[in-house]
């Protein structure tokens, strides 16, 4: 006999004790699927028996169940149920998590009972106890039904060994569909513009061959369209459209689900009270024309439409007024009603309307929701959402969303055919998006406690609570605006340690890191003696406004690799960013990108600007200390000499010393230069990050360098071009020309070179490399690791670090700024944005090396 | 780095005998930081010149270390002064490589230990907090002639002025013991900073190296106090040792106290006018169920606590830190049941609308403001008063007008370094005004503390009411 069950509902197993309903579970379900009340009579208070430990016991089991059902998981809870009251809880949890209560009722004699029982001499119920329970059962399982089990089944002994359970899908679960799909939103008989827009999406529509009244539809190849309710009411040709979509959805080329119109309509085709309101005469006037058949065919279509459907794997939801996360691919009363008419606060508006509740504002669901039923002016996204009714039969337009291409297709209104109560949503007065202003507040929720963060380039980057903590006291205090803080630059790992003589550090080893990782060829560039330094940047206030939301009259921002503003001074911010922009102007940058902002990774110069306390101490400090002392101590040493005392070795290594602390302080020097203006100030951007539509992380390096170079031709006094090396890691002379050149640059007293792959993100062996790899030159190490520590004695110990947990950090900071940035060039929520940038600001806090 | 020793006592070679070091054979020694060296650039009858020189070695400084958390401050760099200045170590060097001459003996020349002799130090850089005039006062007391030159941080920069190092050269007719001690007291106190851990064992080496000095001494005190490494329990037992029970406090000491507590009292008092300001507001409202939206370490939190007519009490703030030392200072785990269930802090943010703070009779927000970046006070404004919107928000800031008044305040600086900005009455009330007209509340304004009749009060609050 087989018995069928919903694949997520909330068995509840009714029998008394000895009735079999455990070994019953054991043979259908998984164990883990299966919460018994002895189990958890047990589990408080080590006696299975224990009936005084009942109400704890199924306290701690709902508590399970409820964790269960919320993860959307079958659960069958083995109790003996056999009172209505303890029912009862089990169908309400049922219904807090909607799902679907089942009752399998183990309808087994009375002597039975009380003979398994009286075989188990541990746990022996009483033979009055199993009589109870009996008579319990007996009375109330003609109530059950009414008590809210719709899927009832009671199985009487001859068939409990012999029943075979089938788990069936949800109606709405469609997730085997991938589309593609064209999502169309409210039409409320708007033929004409149906038809438009269907062929407008590439469909043939076409009269019936046979010449019955109806339509011929071909989708293009392999497309499916989705009606999202609302078909009827207010328009000019109703039947027309029932026609044409249940035609569609009979032969299989559309979806339809119900909207709030056709729920009314079906009312009163089945002869209920309805108000005839909301341009529900039109319908009524032109189905009268129609034979009654037709009127059958209606209301069975509209009867055996789904509440929604869950699609492409989980991945998009459909249903006329939109779903939240926690009633997706799931059956109640609730949910039902929330797909046809949203959510609505209790509150009417000025035109005595329902307010609705903005869920969508709310909604952090990972399966985009398409949905209509509200007419708005423009389909926007929101927290991936999109309402797609753009009130047609109001004069709009008829709009369908195509997907996974996530392209809108409109077609205009003829004419208007109602007029609208109120009107359609008017834009903000601020000029922001729905994003934007959904977005206005983020929410802790979404950055505090541990934190998982899905991205493109490395699966998984896991934020630890510690972390998030300090980077949430770092964000309040100390960050911008987190609108215009779509990114954070990685840490940056030096080369392997070098083992050549004198060197701590040495491009062989950068080299060498990304042959073995199958990387062909490297870019080179020249480390700059700046400070790392984010510009985002928009051409005017307009754009400012669109793309990031900002209105108070900033037009660009620039940053430190923490997130706070680099100038303190807003006036010369202003005029820092004015030279920026007058650079990208006079390139031609903002038509060759097509775009009207950018997001640029850079070096500012000097050094000094930024750091001028850490350069006065410890490092000119040190410098005097050690010039003063060493000055002093060679000319004692030379006195003592002088007059024989043999101290030949110690003044030697005094003598290297002095001149070790001479060179560190030409170190330092190279990073100071007095800046009295903005005049004295150098910027080199080496990344162009982002701009319009693209983060350019699929661009190789040599492109952002030579796209940036034509930027800095246009202000040669204030952007400076990042030289630049490409070397193939198999030619040898290439990668000595390599070594030779970062000799060079570091000799004249540069600090170094950075080693980037020629991709920007590339896969290795082992997943994504390394980024970049710094060299940095042997002079410039002096102010890192001490004055003296090219005494071999000294270098021999530092040799000894460990570059694992900075590498790994990299990594992860890398992954988090990229997804960071494509998630807002793709447009999404700020807090989907901010959570990346938060999560590198976490990273950062963890401890690693300072000197690597 | 380098001390080096002369004198021109006839014949001056005996300085090798009072140091126990030959002038002839130059020696090292291997200390826990380094190596020491001994060695005479001079050394002749007139005039004799020992040379101690001290090898830090940089890398066992931050590498040898046990671990990293303890209280080692700068000495965790590598780019560090250490290596070159005179500090504590020239101080255990001292003891360890001329301790017999420190303690004021000498096996040879006996009675030349016990005699004062002309002497002359050099110190070739030496740090001195407190300058050359903390410098002079500490060496010309004990007979020195003092002489130092200041070195700049760097010549070629110098707008940078000058660093803290010096060369001091000092000069006396005085027992080497003597100099010794002074040098190997006073060096770390002039640095003031020490490589080790600070313990009991330390006043043991006060009192026994400035015995028959230090307790004479006018900066007495302060040596104290720096050599103890500002542990203010040990810096007075060692005084107490040193002086005798009975010798009284002296006068400007009580005086400097009694300042210090009007200082403070004059703060604790604007402070605590606005607590109980705050108090009486929420008392007067009724509130049971209060957040305190960065409570810092918790005072108001505490008086809410005293008052039974309050239920709920939740303390917020950004800083976990503080959030700990709000936790320890209010006892919370040492709470009985009934008074633990009333309060609770959380960790949170202005700037993040957070689900924990609504529902609310009253939110406190108590010289906050004023922390927050102008261009982030929209997002903190609707946090508060559209998503936490409790009926009732008590908020105070500073009164920038009445800075005027704080004679220590340099006109155009905020009160506290941390302040983005500070609003006069004018400008707050009309934000609150603002806020008022976005958000549905109405608001009064009270003063707190003395109100002046020009520049009205220290503080001034908002009551904002729903």
């Amino acid at each position: 006999m087989n018995v069928h069950i919903p694949e997520l509902s909330l068995v509840v197993l009714i029998g008394p004790s000895g009735s079999g309903k455990t070994t019953f579970a054991h043979r259908h379900f998984k164990p883990t699927e299966v919460l018994s009340s002895d189990t958890y009579r047990g589990f408080v208070s080590d006696d299975e028996n224990n009936q005084e430990a009942t109400k704890d016991a199924f306290e701690t089991l709902r508590f399970v169940a409820a964790k269960r059902l919320a993860r959307g998981l079958l659960t069958v809870v083995d109790a003996t149920n056999v009172q209505p009251e303890s029912r009862k809880a089990f169908v309400e949890l049922a219904r807090e998590y909607h799902v679907l209560p089942v009752a399998l009722v183990l309808d087994v004699p009375e002597r039975t009972c009380i003979e398994r029982n009286q075989q188990r001499p541990d746990r022996a119920a009483s033979f009055r106890f199993v009589k109870n329970q009996v008579s319990q059962l007996h009375r109330s399982m003609r109530g059950l039904e009414r008590e809210g089990f719709r899927h009832l089944h009671v199985l009487k002994p001859d068939v409990i060994d012999r029943v075979v359970l089938e788990r069936q899908p949800l109606w709405c679960n469609l997730k085997h569909e991938r589309g593609p799909f064209d999502i169309i939103g409210d039409i409320h008989g708007c033929r004409e513009e149906l038809e438009a827009l269907l062929t407008k999406l590439g469909y043939q529509v076409r009269p019936r061959a046979d010449g019955a009244p109806g339509f011929d539809v071909r989708p293009p190849e392999g497309r499916k369209a989705v009606f999202l309710g609302d078909l009827v009411d207010r328009g000019p040709d109703i039947p027309g459209v029932l026609r044409l979509v249940m035609d569609m959805v009979e032969a299989g080329t559309a979806l339809c689900v119900p909207g709030n119109h056709e729920m009314k309509l079906l009312r009163k085709l089945r002869g209920g009270k309805v108000n005839v309101s909301h341009g529900m005469a039109q319908t009524l006037e032109q189905l009268e024309k129609e034979p009654p058949e037709f009127h059958q065919r209606v209301a069975k279509f509209i009867d055996d439409l789904v509440s929604h459907y869950v699609l492409d794997d989980g991945r998009l939801v459909v249903a006329h007024a939109g779903l939240k996360e926690s009633m997706q691919g799931r059956g109640s009363g609730r949910v039902r009603t929330f797909a046809l008419y949203g959510e609505t606060t209790g509150e009417t508006d000025e035109y005595g309307f329902p307010v609705r509740f903005n869920w969508a504002a709310e909604y952090r669901g990972r399966a985009a929701v398409v949905y209509g039923h509200q007419a708005v002016l423009e389909a926007e996204w929101v927290n991936n959402t999109l309402c797609v009714d753009t009130g047609c039969v109001y004069g709009g337009q008829l709009t369908a969303l195509r997907y996974p291409e996530k392209e809108l297709v409109s077609v205009p209104a003829r004419r208007v055919y109602c007029e609208p109560v109120k009107p359609l949503g008017a834009p903000a007065p601020s000029g922001l998006s729905a994003q934007q202003q959904a977005d206005d507040v983020l929410d802790l929720e979404d950055v505090r406690g541990k934190r998982v963060i899905s991205t493109r380039l490395a699966a998984h980057v896991t934020l630890r609570e510690e972390n998030t903590t300090a980077a949430l006291e770092a964000m309040s205090r100390f960050a911008i605006d987190p609108r215009w803080l779509i990114y954070l630059p990685p840490t940056m790992s030096p080369s392997e340690t070098s083992t050549l003589p004198g060197f701590l550090e040495h491009p062989q080893q950068a080299f060498d890191y990304y042959r073995k990782e199958g990387v062909a060829q490297v870019v080179c560039e020249e480390k700059h003696m700046g400070s790392r330094a984010v510009v985002v940047i928009a051409r005017d206030a307009d754009a400012t406004r669109r793309r990031f939301g900002v209105t108070t009259g900033e037009t660009g921002v620039c940053y430190t690799r923490t997130g706070r503003r680099f100038f303190t001074d807003e006036a010369l911010e202003a005029a820092f960013l004015a030279r920026v922009r007058a650079a990208l102007d006079a390139s031609g940058f903002w038509e060759e990108l097509k775009t009207d902002w950018a997001c640029l990774d850079c070096e500012l110069m000097p050094w000094s600007l930024k750091a001028q306390e850490l350069l006065r101490d410890p490092y000119a400090a040190v410098g005097a200390a050690s010039r003063a002392a060493l000055t002093d101590v060679v000319a004692v040493l030379g006195q003592a000499t002088a007059r024989g005392l043999q101290l030949g070795e110690l003044s030697a290594r005094f003598t290297d010393k002095a001149s070790q602390v001479q060179r560190y302080v030409e170190a330092y020097r190279r990073y100071c230069w007095p800046v009295t203006s903005l005049d004295d100030v150098r910027l080199a951007p080496f990344h162009l990050l982002a701009t319009e539509g693209a983060a350019h992380v699929d661009k190789d390096h040599v492109w952002h360098m030579e796209t940036l170079a034509r930027v800095c031709r246009a202000a040669p006094s204030f952007l400076v071009a990042t030289p630049y090396r490409v070397v193939a890691l198999e030619d040898a002379d290439a990668v000595a020309g390599g070594v030779r050149w970062w000799e060079e640059l570091t000799a004249r007293g540069g600090e170094g070179m950075v080693v980037k792959p020629f991709g920007f993100a590339v896969r290795g062996k082992k997943g994504v490399v390394q980024p970049a790899i710094k060299s940095r030159g042997p002079e410039y190490l002096r102010i890192i690791y001490g004055p003296e520590y090219t005494t071999p004695a000294n270098l021999d110990r530092l040799r000894q670090r460990g570059l694992g947990t900075k590498r790994s950090l990299a990594m992860r900071e890398f992954a988090l700024g990229v997804e960071g940035l494509e998630r807002f060039t793709k447009k999404e929520s700020l807090r989907r944005v901010h959570e990346c940038v938060f999560g590198v600001l976490a990273l950062e806090s963890e401890p690693v090396d300072p000197r690597l | 780095m380098l001390l080096t020793l002369s004198t021109t006592h006839t014949p001056a070679t005996d300085l090798g005998y009072l140091l126990h070091k030959n002038p002839e054979r130059p020696q090292s020694f291997e200390l826990s930081f380094g190596l020491a060296h001994v060695f005479y650039p001079e050394a002749t009858a007139s005039r004799t010149t020992a040379a101690l020189l001290l090898e830090v070695d940089p890398v066992a400084l931050v590498r040898g270390r046990p671990s990293s958390g303890g209280p080692g401050g700068p000495l965790e760099q590598y780019v560090n002064d250490r290596p070159y200045v005179a500090s504590s170590f020239m101080s255990v060097a001292l003891s360890r490589v001329f301790g017999t001459a420190l303690s004021g003996r000498s096996k040879d020349r006996p009675e030349l230990a016990g005699q004062p002799i002309p002497l002359s130090a050099r110190l070739s850089v030496l740090p001195c907090r407190g300058g050359e005039a903390f410098l002079r006062r500490l060496f010309e007391p004990l007979g020195y002639t003092v002489t130092a030159t200041r070195h700049a941080l760097d010549e070629t920069v110098p707008a940078w002025g000058d660093s803290r190092y010096f060369t001091v050269t000092l000069e006396g007719r005085v027992r080497l013991g003597d100099l010794l001690s002074h040098l190997y007291v006073l060096i770390p106190v002039l640095d003031d900073d020490k490589h080790y851990w600070v313990g009991d064992e330390e006043v043991e080496k006060l009192v026994r190296h400035g015995e028959g000095w230090l307790a004479a001494h006018p900066e007495r005190e302060q040596i104290a106090r720096r050599y103890l490494r500002h542990r203010h329990s040990l810096a007075r037992e060692a005084l107490e040792r040193l002086a005798g029970d009975e010798a009284p406090e002296p006068e400007e000491r009580q005086e400097a106290r009694n300042a210090e507590e009007a200082v403070l009292e004059s703060r604790l008092s604007l402070n605590e006018q606005r607590l109980q300001t705050v108090m009486s507001v929420l008392q007067e409202h009724g509130a049971a169920r209060v957040v305190d939206l960065g409570c810092g370490e918790g005072k108001l939190v505490r008086a809410l606590l005293k008052d039974r007519r309050f239920t709920e009490i939740v303390g917020m703030d950004v800083s976990h830190r503080t959030l700990e030392i709000a936790q320890d200072r209010l006892g919370i785990e040492r709470m009985s049941d009934l008074q633990r269930q009333r309060v609770k802090l959380l960790h949170g943010s202005l700037l993040y609308r957070d689900q924990r703070l609504t529902g609310f009779d009253a939110a406190t927000v108590i010289e906050v403001l004023e922390h927050l970046d102008m261009p982030r006070l929209e997002a903190f404004e609707r946090v508060l008063f559209e998503h936490t919107r409790p009926g009732l928000i008590v908020l105070t800031t500073p009164n920038s007008e009445y800075n005027v008044r704080f004679t220590s305040l340099p006109a155009g600086t905020f009160r506290h370094r941390d302040h983005r900005f500070e609003w006069t009455r004018a400008e707050f009330e009309a934000w609150a005004a603002r806020m008022c007209e976005r958000f549905g509340y109405s608001a009064r304004f009270l003063p707190v503390g003395e109100n002046d009749p020009e520049v009205g009060a220290p503080t001034q609050m908002a009551v904002f009411t729903r």
